[in-house]
C-alpha cells in the first residue's frame, strides 16, 4: 500500500536465547490507530522498538516513514516518533522540573547547537496546559504522581511534533482514575492530531475507543488481528491468553470494550 | 596575605580553582546519574597508568591519560553491549585498575617517593605545565556544558527518553565519562589519585542536596569544589597539615552542612501503588 508508514516484512529480534520477535510482519497506514494485545513477553515492546530503531532485528526488514530502519536513520526517524513507555520510579530529588522534561521533546529536532526559543517554550506551556498540567510545570519532575508523570510524558511526545506515536502501556502502574483520564487524553490527541498510532496494552479495559484495528500478539508472533469486535470476543482472548478470560464490564467511556457494550 | 606572593601559593590558588571547578562540574553529570563509582574506578584508571609511567621511565601524565580514557571508554560499551550492568562493568575496571596499580608499585626498583607523591596529590608544588593542562581542560569543559547544556541535561535525567527523542544520547553518554577521565587526569598531580574523587563526589552531592535546578547544582557544586581547596589550602597552611587531606575534610564538612539544611530531606519519595 503507498500510504504505508509502517512496513514490517518478516523481522525476527531475539535476545541471546530468547527469540522476541518470529518473523512479524505488519503494515499501519497513515492516521491508523492500532492496539496490540497479548499476554507478557508476547513481543509487544519489541514489536514498538523496531519501529523506532532502538531494537536489533536479526532477520527482516522494517521501513518507517519511507526510510529503512538502521543505524544511519535511526536518530532521524526517533526524531519524528514520539514515544511513552510505563510510567517509571524516578529519583525524586533529580535537578529537572515539568517544563524542562517536556521540553526535552523537542531537543531532537532542533539538533545539536540550537537553543530552544520563546516559541518553543510557548509551545511547551500550549502542551501542557492541553494535557492538564500547566499549574504543575515548574515542579521538579520526580515530585508528581504516576498519573500527573505520564502526561507530561504525553505533553513531551506531542511537542517533538511526531507522525507516529507509540504507547509502550502507558495506563499500567497508575490508579484506575488515572487510568481513565489517560486514555481520553489519548484519544483527544488522535483525533485533533490524526497520528498514526501503536497503543501496546495487556489490560483489555485499557483498549482506546478510537483503536480501529486490533493486534493480538502470542509468543513473539501476531496470532490474528482484526476490527476490534471481531477480536474482542471471549473465545478468541481466552485462546490468547491460554486461560478463561471473562469480559469486563466495568469499563469508563474511553474504552473500546464500553463504547461497543 | 603575603603569602599570596609566592609563586608556589599562586600556583595552588589557580589549580584549587580550576581543580574545584572542573572536578565539581563532572561530579554534577556522575551524582545526578547515580554513578558515583565511576569517579573512583577511573582515579585508580589514572593512578595505575601514572604508575606506569613513573616504573617505565615515561611522562605520568601520559600514561594517566591513556588509562583513564582507556577505561571511560571500556565502561560504557562494556555496559551498553554486554550483559553486565553499569555498577558491574565499573566494578571490575575498577578492580583489574586497583590490581595493576599495585603490581606496577610493587615491580618498582628503588624509591617510590615520585609514586606515592601521586598517592596524594600536591598543589603546593604543581607545575607551570600542569596547571596549564588542567587551565585548558577546564575551560573545555566549560565550554563543551555551555554547547551541550541541553543534550546533556536530557541525558542526565531522561537517559532512555534522550534515546528515544533523537538527541546523541550515547555518543553524549561516553563524552560525560571521557570527560570524567579527562579531568581526573589533569587533577591527579594537584589534588592526587586517592583524593580526587573525594573532590568529584562531595560538592556535587553537596549541591544536590539544595536544588531543582541543573543550571544552579552546577554553579553551586562548582563554587563548593572552589571553596573545598581554598580554605583546605588555608588551613593547610595555617595549620601545617597536609593540602590534600584538609581539603577533602573540607568537602566532607560542606557536605554535611549542605545535608543537614537540605530543603529535600523534607521531600518523601514517591512510591508506585
Amino acid at each position: 500500500m503507498s500510504d504505508a508508514v509502517i512496513s514490517i516484512k518478516d523481522a525476527v529480534v531475539s535476545y541471546r536465547e530468547d527469540v522476541a520477535l518470529q518473523g512479524v510482519s505488519l503494515e499501519v497506514h497513515r492516521g491508523e490507530f492500532i492496539g496490540i494485545i497479548g499476554p507478557n513477553g508476547a513481543g509487544k515492546t519489541t514489536l514498538l522498538t523496531v519501529i523506532n530503531g532502538l531494537g536489533r532485528l536479526v532477520q527482516g526488514e522494517v521501513r518507517v516513514l519511507g526510510l529503512p530502519v538502521n543505524e544511519q536513520n535511526g536518530i532521524k526517524l526517533r526524531r519524528r516518533i514520539g514515544y511513552v513507555a510505563q510510567v517509571e520510579n524516578i529519583d525524586p530529588r533529580l535537578p529537572i522540573n515539568v517544563r524542562e522534561t517536556v521540553m526535552v521533546g523537542s531537543y531532537g529536532r532542533l539538533g545539536l547547537f540550537h537553543r530552544p526559543t520563546a516559541a518553543h517554550w510557548a509551545s511547551v506551556d500550549r502542551m501542557a496546559d492541553m494535557v492538564g498540567i500547566a499549574h504543575l510545570v515548574q515542579r521538579p519532575i520526580g515530585h508528581l504522581s504516576g498519573g500527573e508523570y505520564q502526561r507530561a510524558a504525553i505533553a513531551r511526545a506531542i511537542v517533538q511534533e511526531p507522525d507516529i506515536f507509540l504507547l509502550d502501556e502507558p495506563t499500567a502502574s497508575i490508579d484506575e482514575r488515572a487510568q481513565w483520564e489517560i486514555l481520553d487524553l489519548i484519544q483527544r490527541i488522535h483525533r485533533k492530531y490524526g497520528m498514526t498510532t501503536l497503543f501496546v496494552t495487556h489490560d483489555l479495559r485499557q483498549l482506546p475507543a478510537v483503536c480501529e484495528r486490533l493486534v493480538l500478539m502470542k509468543e513473539g508472533r501476531i496470532w490474528r488481528q482484526g476490527k476490534p469486535e471481531s477480536m474482542l470476543k471471549k473465545d478468541v482472548l481466552s485462546q490468547l491468553y491460554g486461560v478463561p478470560v471473562s469480559m469486563p464490564r466495568q469499563t469508563g467511556s474511553a474504552s473500546w470494550l464500553h463504547s461497543s457494550q | 596575605m603575603s603569602v599570596l606572593e609566592y609563586q608556589f601559593m599562586q600556583n595552588a590558588v589557580l589549580a584549587g580553582l580550576c581543580g574545584g571547578i572542573t572536578c565539581s562540574i563532572v561530579g554534577v553529570f556522575v551524582v545526578t546519574m547515580h554513578l558515583s563509582f565511576i569517579g573512583v574506578c577511573i582515579a585508580h584508571a589514572a593512578f595505575a597508568g601514572a604508575l606506569l609511567g613513573v616504573w617505565l621511565g615515561f611522562d605520568p601524565l601520559i600514561g594517566a591519560l591513556v588509562f583513564s580514557l582507556a577505561s571511560a571508554g571500556i565502561i560504557g560499551p562494556m555496559a551498553d553491549r554486554g550483559e553486565l550492568n553499569l555498577d558491574t562493568s565499573i566494578g571490575i575496571v575498577f578492580s583489574l585498575m586497583l590490581g595493576l596499580a599495585f603490581l606496577f608499585l610493587g615491580l618498582m626498583s628503588g624509591s617510590r617517593t615520585e609514586a606515592l607523591n601521586l598517592f596524594w596529590g600536591s598543589i603546593l608544588t604543581v607545575s607551570h605545565r600542569d596547571l596549564a593542562f588542567l587551565g585548558a581542560v577546564t575551560a573545555a569543559e566549560i565550554g563543551l556544558v555551555l554547547a551541550f547544556y541541553k543534550e546533556i541535561l536530557a541525558v542526565i535525567c531522561h537517559r532512555q527518553v534522550a534515546l528515544a527523542v533523537g538527541i546523541p544520547a550515547t555518543l553524549i553518554f561516553y563524552g560525560l565519562l571521557f570527560a570524567t577521565g579527562l579531568t581526573i587526569t589533569a587533577s591527579l598531580q594537584s589534588i592526587g589519585g586517592l583524593l580526587i574523587y573525594t573532590l568529584i563526589l562531595n560538592p556535587a552531592a553537596a549541591a544536590y542536596q539544595l536544588t531543582y535546578s541543573l543550571k544552579r547544582m552546577l554553579l553551586i557544586a562548582s563554587a563548593f569544589g572552589v571553596v573545598s581547596c581554598w580554605a583546605g589550602l588555608t588551613a593547610s597552611y595555617l595549620l601545617d597539615i597536609p593540602s590534600g587531606a584538609s581539603i577533602v575534610i573540607t568537602s566532607c564538612i560542606i557536605f554535611a552542612l549542605a545535608t543537614a539544611f537540605s530543603p529535600k530531606r523534607k521531600v518523601k519519595r514517591w512510591q508506585q501503588a
